[in-house]
């Protein structure tokens, strides 16, 4: 099906051109290249990071920009038999039909263990490339998925503060703000790319927005297949666009137009390939596949944005969980081995989280209900590995919900500050302390 | 060219065809080459009347949502003294019960959620009243409510039919009935504002949201506010005036000292000199340009508009009819600079398609989903802030969607999907029934006239017109469908 004519193949050579110069692209194409990756920051960022010896991209000629990848578990994931706190007699009071007993012991944490369905994840924490943060959550916890979804993705936990804008979109607001005239600089283009067919509140910003497709064909223009001349007739509507003044709607639009034909064409160009690893066969896997494949191509995005859901597992909830696990714990594990193939892995950094945990104790189906806090796992090799944060007390419920040690905002405003150098005091509008995740130490 | 500020009427001979168009795009959602003929036929006058005086116009068999009001419902004190007992015993098997029951009720909540969305889009599809359905989305913005806040898709209903039946009447009306209205009570919580602990989420949204804007009250005034809704509660699916709950004290509300209920409260504020400002620009932002929501940042000739509007809404006690006439006559609406330069909402993407090209609406389910990636998933705005609107609807992923929700509705293929000849399942030639005989130029013509305005001028028609001319067969029905499809896929499209 794909002898769809697509309005940049290298075939019609001439609306590539026009497109490219008229929005001031040979800048657009410059930004590609790993001298200039993203102006702006470079300069700042090899400043900042200039000393540290424990962060390398992997591979001569491989750009320094870098790359943040969320992966949110939705649903709610259960934290106690995620991380399991096995020592404790509390836990297996509480959960006498679903506590795991074969718990992977973590070293130097007396008492907690791995679901053992995360041994991927075991393995690379003792690779150098897992880390895990225990007890994050926030003030006055939601119990609703939609609201504690809500506090994560906008980073308030007032809902009048939210405005559907969320903490990634306006990092990248931050990152890439806008010119005198209100145009945003091309790299907000694409400065965001959100896998999946609801974009999630995170990646709104005031003015960049996220590319979001549920699959890269479908991030196109429909209509090619239609006629056998349609497609001409698509490309030069496009290609003699009007004149109109820069504060014009009309001008937006226009502009917004080949920004999209242009980020249409690089997705699908870059996901056309195959990986070099082999991705396991869940939807988690496979995103993360698209977004390696995107990161190889180098596309000019800086924070990737996936999903994995079912989380929410009220009943039997056991062999659901595990199979959940094993889907993430896999999928990171191959996606992470594709991009130290590509030499990538250096320069990327994961997040996932999960709205919220769930409550210590088991209910009479077998499952959880809705908890508050839980853990989070960061990824990559330049993150410090092992455990940061400390595991809520099983003595000190609060309403049968453990209470949270690390805010949640104190990940973002790491993540944000020493990891994609853009000032997280913007985003959060207060200044938290970072976890730690990036703490200057010499390694071995 | 600086933009006519003047409120006061073109002249019936200068409602010609672009006029009419601009005219029906706006207070509605356009429509066909042949029914832009018929609106400009009547006259401005008319036209406008019709469409603002909406209300005798018959709705035909236009099914009503008809949801059932027990699906979400408080337990019984039977059962509620059972699950207590329950919880207090530690009796697991019984919480679980009542705990399967509420998420069965959940379940079936968002199931009439989705029927009610869709009934909406219907709705809006078939109309013959536009501009009712323009204000109903004008309100459902300004009073913005979220089913997934409230979980119940009875009161979303109740309070959308509620909007509606005062769309084009009084705002007077519309503001004090909102402070009523089961669905916002619960939104805002106001039924947890007690006269020993109020709730201030209301009274603070009335005054910010609803009826003022930021910065012409203090937090003294919000908490004096929420004094004067307590009580305002709900019953079953009724709202209720709880007295025992109410604050009968004085309060001091904005420099005014009175025993204020809700109602008074709301008349305080109707009377402040803010409010009809606030909604005049409100009214503006939805029907004339994109501007900023701040007054201070507009440009002195839309001060001067927005403010003789709200003279007009202060002279005419807050009744719409008046003021939305004159707009909708004015010189300003029908200048050049305001012409084709407002985004289309998603909703008028959707709607506007259909109106302008009678495509099917296919399948409920995918409009919904294609609503939900544009943005706009009705009954479900962003926050009690509503929708934001003009350049916010458009960015890289939701200009495809936007695209290709056109071509989902003109040729039934989902974008991803490979086109097959049978899906389409539409028949354009009856919108060129008047001219079908005419030139391909004339063809094009017409119907860009009709969707992308009389001002998009023959440079940007020339390659619809090329299409047009070099197709073998003339102008066949397929090629039809090709050509409406590259209408809608024109940046222009996305303006009205």
């Amino acid at each position: 099906m794909c002898n769809h004519y697509h309005p940049l193949s290298t075939d019609t050579p001439r609306l590539l051109d026009a497109a490219f110069t008229r929005r001031r692209f040979l800048g657009g194409m410059a930004m590609l290249s790993a001298a200039a990756s993203v102006p702006g920051f470079v300069g700042s960022t090899s400043d900042a990071y200039a000393d540290t010896n424990w962060y390398t991209t992997s591979k001569a000629g491989v750009p320094e920009d870098r790359v943040l990848v969320v992966v949110q578990l939705s649903g709610g994931n259960d934290g106690l038999n995620t991380v399991v706190p096995f020592g404790d007699d509390n836990y297996g009071r509480a959960r006498p039909g679903i506590r795991i007993n074969n718990a992977i012991k973590l070293d130097g944490a007396d008492g907690l263990g791995l679901n053992p369905a995360l041994r991927p994840l075991h393995d690379m924490m003792g690779e150098g490339r897992a880390a895990v943060i225990n007890g994050v959550g926030y003030p006055n916890p939601n119990r609703s998925h939609f609201k504690s979804m809500d506090i994560w993705h906008s980073a308030k936990t007032n809902e009048k503060d939210m405005r559907g804008k969320g903490w990634v979109g306006k990092a990248m607001d931050t990152a890439y703000p806008l010119d005198r005239n209100g145009v945003a600089p091309d790299q907000a283009g694409m400065a965001c790319v959100s896998i999946g067919n609801n974009t999630p509140m995170a990646v709104n910003g005031a003015h960049v927005q996220p590319v979001a497709f549920q699959s890269a064909n479908a991030f196109q223009w429909a209509g090619h297949g239609v006629h056998d001349a349609v497609s001409k007739g698509y490309n030069q509507i496009n290609e003699n666009v009007a004149e109109a003044e820069a504060a014009d709607p009309l001008a937006f639009v226009q502009r917004t137009t080949l920004d999209a034909q242009v980020a249409s064409s690089k997705v699908r160009q870059a996901v056309k390939g195959s990986t070099e690893t082999r991705f396991p066969a869940n939807p988690l896997a496979q995103q993360l596949a698209m977004v390696a494949k995107m990161i190889k191509a180098e596309l000019p995005t800086r924070v990737y944005y996936v999903n994995l859901g079912g989380f929410d597992t009220h009943a039997q909830q056991a062999n659901k969980h595990t199979q959940l696990l094993t889907q993430f714990a896999q999928s990171m594990r191959a996606f992470y081995d594709e991009l130290h193939k590509t030499g990538h892995d250096g320069r990327v950094v994961s997040l996932a989280f999960s709205e919220f945990g769930r409550r210590l104790r088991q209910n009479a189906s077998a499952g959880t209900d809705h908890g508050v806090a839980g853990p989070c796992f960061v990824f990559g090799p330049s993150v410090k590995h092992g455990l940061h944060g400390s595991y809520p007390s099983l003595d000190n419920l609060d309403e049968g919900d453990l209470v949270h040690t690390v805010d949640f905002r104190s990940v973002y405003a790491d993540l944000l500050d020493n990891w994609m150098a853009i000032d997280s005091r913007k985003t959060l509008g207060a200044r938290y302390d970072p976890v730690g995740l990036f703490a200057k130490e010499k390694r071995a | 060219m600086p933009i006519n500020p003047s409120l006061s009427p073109i002249r019936e001979a200068d409602f010609g065809p672009a006029q009419a168009r601009h005219l029906l795009s706006r207070a509605g959602y356009g429509g066909t080459p042949q029914d832009l003929f018929e609106w400009q036929s009547k006259g401005l006058d008319t036209a406008v009347q019709q469409l603002v005086q909406y209300n005798d116009i018959p709705m035909g068999d236009l099914d009503i949502a008809d949801l059932d009001p027990d699906v979400i419902r408080k337990l019984t004190a039977e059962e509620r003294r059972e699950f207590l007992a329950a919880r207090r015993e530690g009796d697991q098997k019984t919480v679980d019960k009542f705990r399967r029951m509420r998420v069965a009720a959940n379940a079936e909540d968002r199931r009439m959620h989705a029927a009610l969305q869709r009934w909406w889009v219907e709705r809006m599809a078939q109309t013959p009243r536009p501009t009712e359905e323009r204000l109903t989305m004008l309100w459902h913005c300004h009073f913005a409510t979220r089913h997934r806040d409230v979980r119940d898709a009875y009161l979303m209903e109740q309070q959308n039919n509620f909007l509606r039946e005062h769309a084009n009447g009084s705002f007077r009306e519309l503001a004090s009935g909102i402070v009523q209205d089961p669905a916002m009570i619960k939104f805002l919580n106001n039924d947890q504002n007690r006269k020993q602990r109020p709730n201030e989420n209301l009274s603070r949204e009335l005054m910010e949201l609803f009826t003022l804007g930021e910065g012409h009250y203090t937090e003294d005034d919000i908490k004096a506010g929420a004094r004067a809704l307590t009580g305002y509660h709900i019953e079953d699916n009724d709202f209720v005036f709880n007295e025992r709950q109410h604050d009968t004290s004085n309060k001091t509300i904005l420099g005014s000292t009175d025993k204020f209920t809700g109602s008074s409260f709301v008349e305080l504020l109707l009377a402040h000199e803010a409010c009809s400002r606030f909604i005049a620009l409100k009214l503006y932002r939805h029907f004339v340009a994109d501007v900023s929501d701040d007054w201070d940042l507009l440009d002195s000739g839309t001060r001067q508009v927005v403010d003789d509007l709200a003279k007009l809404l202060r002279d005419e006690d807050f009744e719409l009819v008046p003021v939305l006439t004159r707009l909708f006559k004015s010189r300003h609406f029908y200048d050049a600079g305001i012409v084709g330069k407002q985004i289309k909402s998603p909703v008028q993407i959707v709607i506007g398609t259909i109106h302008q090209t009678h495509a099917p609406l296919r399948s409920d389910r995918a409009i919904a989903t294609a609503l939900r990636g544009m943005g706009q998933q009705l009954f479900e705005p962003p926050s009690v802030a509503g929708w934001e609107g003009g350049k916010s609807w458009i960015n890289t992923s939701t200009l495809f969607m936007r695209q290709n929700t056109c071509a989902y509705l003109l040729t039934g293929t989902t974008p991803g999907k490979t086109f097959k000849k049978s899906d389409v399942d539409y028949n354009p030639m009856p919108l060129i029934a008047q001219f079908e005989d005419e030139p391909a130029k004339v063809v094009v013509d017409r119907l860009c006239d009709a969707m992308l305005g009389h001002h998009v001028g023959v440079a940007r028609r020339e390659p619809l017109v090329k299409f047009m001319e070099e197709r073998s067969k003339g102008v066949t029905a397929d090629a039809l469908v090709a050509l409406l499809l590259l209408i809608t896929a024109m940046p222009e499209y996305q303006l009205c």
